[in-house]
């Protein structure tokens, strides 16, 4: 929706280096310069992050809520495809 | 004039200088035009604001008088500040705010660049983590300084009508009185009218990016460094002051 905020974008924010982008929100700004520097002030102001991305929230492609049954529900009931049977090696962090 | 007392001098025209810019950009809070420029602002303000409190630590180290930076802050005067003409100035609209904002903030990165040098290791303290929040205040002014002149007749209107008004207040950046001479060559402070060719030259490179022309008057107006101000200051310190001074025994 463009008006005279600005238009609508998505924010990323990665918290340390080598970990994944995460949604943090949204923000209103004319260009990217300005979506960059209003995402910085909105959502790192406590240091949250070391790195941001931010999209056009109209260039998201979204699943539709109507699909959620056919998309989702056949995932649910195969346990199998969940890692719990494995121990985590020591020393990995993030896996 | 001691060495104590010229650097007290010293750090209070640079912290005094930070604390007006805070107050007067502190003043946007809850009124810019979108939510996100608002917190932009405020967050630009507590920058500011820091920076005075540790140049006004500093000045309260070597004070004989052993006040505080509290009280510098809120018990002087006046005729006691220090601060820059330009800092003073009000908000006006968004182009009067953003003008006033870009003229100072390439003087600032210019000055910090110099203080990472100098001999005092708490003032070379300051310039190290001012350097990376100052850099950033240039790159929001300098941007919207670019976006508002290169962007409909009226914003560029008003952008160019705000720089020509700010202009006067800008040769008083680069004066240098016997106090600032003798804290430059001892190698404490930076000797400033050294910066003001590049000052000019970054000052134009982004006003013809912006489309808009460098003011063609030499109108200027300092007093400053002798405490003498605009009308606008004493505004400032009437509000700013009134609460420490009403009730002396406040707590945060």
């Amino acid at each position: 929706m463009e008006h005279t905020q600005g238009k609508l974008w998505e924010v990323f924010i990665q918290s340390k280096n080598n970990l994944p982008y995460k949604h943090a929100g949204s923000i209103h700004a004319t260009d990217k310069e300005m979506a960059i520097q209003n995402a910085r002030d909105l959502y790192t102001r406590r240091g949250e992050g070391r790195g941001i991305w931010v999209v056009p929230s109209d260039c998201i492609v979204a699943s539709n809520p109507e699909d959620e049954e056919s998309l989702f529900d056949p995932g649910v009931d195969k346990i199998y495809r969940h890692p719990t049977f494995y121990h985590m090696p020591d020393g990995a962090e993030n896996i | 004039m001691t060495d104590k007392e010229r650097l007290l001098q010293y750090c209070l025209r640079q912290g005094d200088t930070h604390i007006i810019f805070g107050y007067r950009l502190g003043e946007w809070c809850s009124k810019a035009h979108i939510l996100e420029e608002d917190i932009a602002l405020t967050n630009i303000a507590l920058d500011h604001m820091g920076l005075g409190n540790a140049w006004l630590e500093r000045a309260a180290s070597v004070d004989s008088e052993k006040r505080s930076p509290d009280d510098l802050a809120y018990r002087r005067n006046e005729r006691e500040y220090y601060n820059l003409l330009l800092a003073e100035q009000p908000n006006g609209n968004y182009a009067n705010t953003i003008a006033r904002q870009f003229l100072f903030d390439v003087y600032s990165v210019l000055y910090y660049s110099e203080l990472l040098n100098s001999a005092d290791d708490t003032l070379a303290g300051i310039a190290g983590k001012g350097l990376k929040e100052v850099r950033y205040h240039y790159k929001h002014s300098a941007q919207w300084v670019v976006r508002l002149g290169d962007g409909t007749v009226e914003s560029h209107k008003k952008i160019q009508e705000a720089i020509d008004d700010m202009w006067r207040f800008t040769e008083e950046l680069f004066e240098m009185d016997e106090t600032d001479d003798i804290i430059a060559k001892s190698g404490v402070g930076v000797d400033v009218s050294g910066l003001k060719e590049a000052w000019k030259t970054q000052v134009s490179e982004v006003l013809e990016k912006a489309t808009l022309s460098l003011p063609d008057h030499n109108l200027s107006r300092t007093g400053s460094k002798t405490g003498v101000h605009t009308e606008h200051l004493g505004h400032i310190l009437a509000e700013m002051q009134y609460l420490p001074r009403a009730y002396p025994d406040a707590q945060w």
